[in-house]
């Protein structure tokens, strides 16, 4: 059910991405670059006699947050999918690039925000949609250099698969909603390739269970989990701003101990509550049926268990 | 992907100060339609892109209706659609045209 104190408030899940900018910026404070009336879009849709959209399903720019100016990208989940294709994937890099290039001037931003909703890659563009996730990975790494921290917010539709999952990976804060799921192969990668037995794309029970947003958290794939309305993303990625660990050999170094060590733990696991057993939670059967509110405050009790990004 | 390009005569030009604006999403059985303002004041141009074929008399009685309801006059609208149905269109056309009277 539905929370009563987040019933009234938009949700991330069902808001398209440009109301996702208009409810997490200030007011009136968002700066578009390549707007919709610039019509820079897809070249290759037409091929497949598909319609493009005005801005590819990447609106990227600039605003303020409290104040403080950040970057923007957000995924349109619901145009085919929010794929990374040649020009969404160019405006995406094209804003990280700028981002690290003034960093510490007085153009520079406080963060990156980027509201990831994407199954991967575009397949009408494959190519250039895998190139632009390298160069999109490559620029958040230099971001990051530059000491600004890049922080996901995934709570969409299309979650954040494939090259998306990799993008989310490598930020510096993930925030996640219930809703939200962070995975590389998709469900129904899985079981085309593998079988059903495998992996049954149709039983969303199993696959909110595995890729959902409490088990990311649960497991360090997130840092921060929130209830699913805008208000929520909007604090949570205010806070994370502040709070991002160092980007150094020595936390990198600390992450690879712990991802070893998870393998080892739960890697013969083939479902989460067999996780959640042997991590000791209480109630392993119970963890996705709990209420928001129970579940965060066993997420309270049980820390986070990751010193990661 | 059909193309085609819609022209009418509104009794009023629109009123508001926006520039332009967007509204909706190219999902599927939805569309995505820009407006943005022509010079002159009184005519109303819909440049359609759908994936749908053969529909065009559907769009011509849809936007003879918009324009009868709203007078849209000096609005430029350019749609990508994706298989949305005629109430849908409609009520975007009908959002887009509130975001234009918009005073700031």
């Amino acid at each position: 059910m539905i929370p009563k104190n987040v019933m009234s408030e938009p949700s991330w899940y069902e808001s398209s991405a440009r109301a996702r900018i208009e409810g997490l910026l200030d007011s009136g404070s968002f700066e578009e670059i390549l707007p919709p009336q610039s019509r820079v879009m897809s070249p290759h849709l037409a091929l497949f006699d598909l319609p493009p959209a005005f801005d590819d399903g990447m609106i990227v720019g600039r605003g303020q947050i409290d104040g403080c100016p950040v970057a923007v990208a957000a995924q349109e989940g619901q145009f085919m999918g929010g794929t990374f294709a040649e020009v969404s994937g160019a405006k995406l890099v094209g804003l990280l690039r700028g981002v690290a290039h003034s960093a510490g001037t007085r153009q520079g931003v406080g963060a990156v925000l980027l509201l990831l909703d994407t199954g991967g890659v575009r397949l009408q563009e494959a190519n250039a949609g895998e190139m632009a996730v390298s160069e999109t990975i490559r620029a958040i790494i230099d971001v990051r250099r530059a000491g600004v921290p890049v922080i996901a917010l995934i709570g969409g539709r299309a979650g954040a698969f494939g090259g998306g999952g990799l993008v989310t990976a490598c930020c510096s804060h993930v925030v996640i909603s219930e809703q939200g799921r962070i995975s590389v192969s998709g469900p129904e990668v899985i079981e085309t390739n593998k079988g059903v037995e495998e992996f049954d794309s149709r039983d969303r029970a199993l696959v909110w269970r595995v890729t959902g947003g409490r088990s990311r958290v649960l497991l360090g794939g997130a840092d921060s989990y929130v209830k699913g309305d805008v208000g929520s993303f909007r604090k949570a990625a205010a806070q994370a701003r502040n709070s991002t660990p160092s980007f150094s050999l020595e936390t990198l170094e600390r992450e690879q101990e712990r991802l070893t060590e998870r393998l080892k733990l739960y890697g013969s696991c083939h479902d989460t509550p067999e996780i959640w057993r042997i991590a000791g939670l209480p109630e392993p059967e119970g963890i996705a049926d709990m209420t928001e509110d129970d579940f965060m405050s066993l997420l309270a009790k049980e820390g986070l268990h990751h010193d990661a990004r | 992907m059909e193309k085609f390009t819609i022209q009418a005569q509104a009794k009023e030009p629109l009123g508001g100060e926006r520039s332009e604006a967007v509204t909706g999403v190219v999902a599927s059985g939805n569309l995505e339609i820009l407006f943005e303002r022509n010079k002159d004041s009184l005519v109303v141009t819909v440049e359609v892109m759908t994936a749908s074929h053969g529909y065009k008399p559907v769009w011509d009685a849809v936007i003879r209706d918009f324009v009868e309801r709203v007078s849209p006059g000096g609005m430029h609208i350019s749609i990508h659609d994706n298989g949305a149905r005629p109430d849908t269109v409609l009520l975007r056309l009908m959002q887009g045209a509130r975001l234009m009277e918009a005073q700031s």
